[in-house]
């Protein structure tokens, strides 16, 4: 599944989201369960903000010196036996692992949950070559067997769909025949799926931080099902884009305690799997081989610009957690695997703006998401510079919305202009007050009052009032 | 003290109710107010919706409106952020960026000014009502005031203040989002509206124009009874 994803057109996306009452439904349960569990988790961490200030200084301190971790990443990665490959581009990534599997004869391919793979597209390639390939993260699991229905939460992907939703996949997909009761579905997903664990002959990872001074990746997850991709499959394939990287354990500290109470209010996931190359002599499992694939796809053209710190990003979803657009509209509506305001910044910039231009505007600008975000990434202000790169740069902005910011521009500066057009406001918007409110206004007018009612401009404005008061004063 | 009163393009238009109790509250406070009249809009919809150049010449005409204040006071919290862009929109422009650095240096909300620098907690009204307050996002968010709104109203005799439910959630108002993005703008407001019902407040009391013409617009539309009233006129109220 490449980066973008579903129905083409966005007023479509957006209508088709604002109809679906279920997923609403389970979009704002899941909201308020996960920022209110992230808000307990904070602040019982104590100075939440001084942590903040520490993963964002961690962040822009590893990125302005990627080069270098990089390189000592994967001068690591060798030195412990493993193979490790830069990919420019989604298709050069691709066709490694795909050469990896052809080497291996991998029939069944076990994976655990990963974004960058969804962005470069690598289940459609591997199972274009016939190689099954089995998602076996819950979330990812329940969508691929619904006929690979897209991902709507960085970090629950099947958010959208309630039990009774999942229930009915289970049955219609794989003869399931038992309750909604969550004990019994995971029970279903997990017998279903440690067969495939066995049968596999490829595990493949995504990274949540390599660890550049030991060569090392980690994964955080509840379900445990990537400890099983990384130990029993004899070849793992672990695809990281290039900025998820920190440069000790020390930084992997602060940044999984940031990212586990941000994306689950937990203290901790589960399982924090941590691995070093693979598997040595004395080592109970894990992999005989071990490719690492680092991938740019468009990133190291982010890095030095005013949207760096958009590669802060460690895909926790608080800022999709407490969007109030994303609370409605849900993740299909972006039509990016990255959805939420973190998606409406990364979509335009791994994928251009000219299929993406809507994305930005998509925000009322409460700025909720940059408050949420554990590594300080302006999320607001990169909303902004799109919109500002969108209209006088690349001038996708519509024709009229233009004109009328010509007029701002030239009445906001002139006070002789704006007093006069202020000044007739009352008297020209007469005819359609009805008391004093404008309950259906002319032209541009409507888009507001279809919706509710305008205030009629006030017959005495305030800086009349004001110069009346100032002459009574003097005279 | 003297105070350059900033009303704002919607208060002016659209609330000078609430401009006249904020220059009562000022002078009832000892501080002498004066009204640059070239005042015109701080810019931000043309900000917001990317078209810098064109905010540019709404922020040049503020910065000059205000170049002789000692303080400027402004009853919005989002406009009052507006005018701390500034600096940042007019880097690349070494002739403004100095002048606007000072303006925002010089630039505070209503209540922000009353707490912070006049040092009032009570405004010494009297009011009986019950009534629940809307935080807007740019005020908590943009601009870092947080308590003072809570902190006045909290003192108004007879005022019974009831908690808004998921009030840190946006109105869905945003500028020119609320009609470029009408639909999903609409299902913002009619959620907040949902929790003001919820409270059994008489009034909504709101501290930016934008997120009053919003739920106020959206209220009557639905016949609602609730009466929207600015913090100004709230806090400036005698029984």
């Amino acid at each position: 599944m490449p980066l973008r994803v579903g129905e083409k057109n966005f007023e479509n996306r957006i209508h088709t989201g604002l109809e679906d009452a279920f997923m609403r439904g389970a979009v704002r349960s899941a909201q308020e369960r996960l920022r209110t569990r992230k808000q307990e988790s904070s602040e019982e961490l104590g100075d939440w903000e001084a942590w903040r200030d520490l993963g964002e200084e961690i962040r822009t301190h590893t990125l302005n010196h990627l080069d270098y971790y990089l390189e000592q990443l994967s001068d690591k990665v060798a030195e412990l036996g493993g193979h490790v490959f830069f990919a420019q581009t989604a298709e050069e990534a691709n066709d490694y692992v795909r050469k990896v599997a052809e080497e291996k004869e991998a029939q069944k391919i076990v994976k655990s949950k990963s974004m960058v793979t969804e962005e470069i597209g690598l289940n459609d390639v591997l199972e274009d070559d016939g190689r099954e390939v089995v998602e076996t993260d819950l979330g990812e699991y329940i969508l691929q067997i619904d006929d690979h229905d897209p991902p709507s939460h960085i970090v629950a992907p099947a958010l959208h769909k309630n039990r009774e939703q999942i229930r009915d996949v289970f049955r219609d997909k794989k003869g399931y025949e038992n309750s909604e009761s969550t004990e019994e579905l995971t029970r279903f997903a997990r017998e279903q799926l440690r067969q495939e664990f066995l049968e596999a002959d490829l595990g493949i990872t995504g990274c949540n931080f390599a660890v550049a001074e030991s060569g090392s990746i980690s994964l955080v997850t509840n379900e445990g099902n990537a400890r099983l991709v990384t130990a029993l499959p004899k070849t793992q394939v672990t695809v990281m884009s290039m900025e998820r990287i920190v440069p000790t354990w020390e930084e992997l500290d602060v940044l999984v305690s940031l990212l586990c109470r941000s994306a689950v209010g937990q203290k901790l996931t589960s399982y924090i799997t941590g691995l070093t190359g693979p598997k040595g002599e004395e080592d109970v499992d894990g992999p005989e081989e071990f490719h690492l694939v680092i991938v740019d796809n468009g990133r190291s053209e982010i890095l030095g610009t005013q949207f760096q710190s958009a590669l802060h990003c460690i895909r926790c979803a608080a800022c999709v957690n407490v969007c109030p657009v994303y609370r409605h509209v849900g993740g299909h509506a972006y039509g990016s695997i990255y959805n939420g305001p973190i998606g409406a910044v990364l979509t335009p910039l791994l994928d251009g703006y000219e299929d993406n231009k809507d994305l930005p505007y998509a925000s009322s600008l409460c700025a909720a998401c940059t408050e949420a975000c554990p590594v300080k990434i302006p999320l607001h202000e990169h909303l902004i510079a799109h919109r500002q790169i969108i209209t006088e740069k690349e001038n996708l902005g519509p024709l009229p919305e233009k004109w009328a910011m010509k007029m701002f521009g030239s009445g906001t500066s002139s006070p002789r202009l704006y007093r006069l057009a202020s000044k007739q406001a009352h008297r020209a918007m007469r005819p359609w007050t009805k008391g004093s409110n404008i309950p259906n206004g002319p032209g541009p007018l409507k888009a507001w009052t279809n919706i509710r009612d305008l205030p009629a401009p006030a017959s005495q404005r305030f800086r009349d009032w004001f110069a009346n008061r100032d002459r009574e004063d003097k005279s | 003290m003297k105070v350059s009163f900033f009303i704002t393009c919607l208060g002016d238009m659209f609330y000078p109710n609430a401009g006249k109790a904020s220059v009562q509250l000022l002078e009832k406070f000892g501080c002498t107010v004066d009204f640059p009249t070239s005042q015109t809009c701080c810019g931000q919809p043309a900000f917001n919706s990317g078209y810098h150049q064109d905010a540019k010449k709404a922020a040049k005409q503020t910065i000059t409106a205000f170049a002789d204040s000692q303080y400027v006071v402004t009853p919005s919290g989002s406009c009052a952020a507006m005018l701390h862009e500034y600096p940042q929109l007019l880097q690349d422009e070494p002739e403004w960026s100095s002048d606007a650095e000072l303006l925002t240096q010089k630039s505070y909300e209503l209540t922000q000014f009353l707490v912070e620098v006049l040092g009032v907690e009570n405004t010494g009204a009297s009011f009986k009502a019950k009534a629940t307050y809307h935080t807007s996002c740019h005020m908590i968010r943009l601009l870092g005031v947080t308590s003072a709104p809570q902190t006045l109203l909290d003192n108004v005799e007879g005022l019974e203040m009831i908690d808004l439910p998921n009030k840190h959630d946006c109105c869905g108002f945003g500028g020119t989002f609320a009609v470029k993005m009408p639909k999903i703008s609409k299902e913002m407001v009619d959620e907040k509206v949902s929790c003001i019902q919820e409270t059994e407040a008489d009034i909504l009391i709101g501290a930016d124009a934008g997120c009053l013409m919003n739920i106020g617009g959206r209220l009557t539309r639905k016949n609602d009874a609730i009466k929207v009233m600015h913090i100004a006129e709230v806090l400036n109220h005698s029984e």
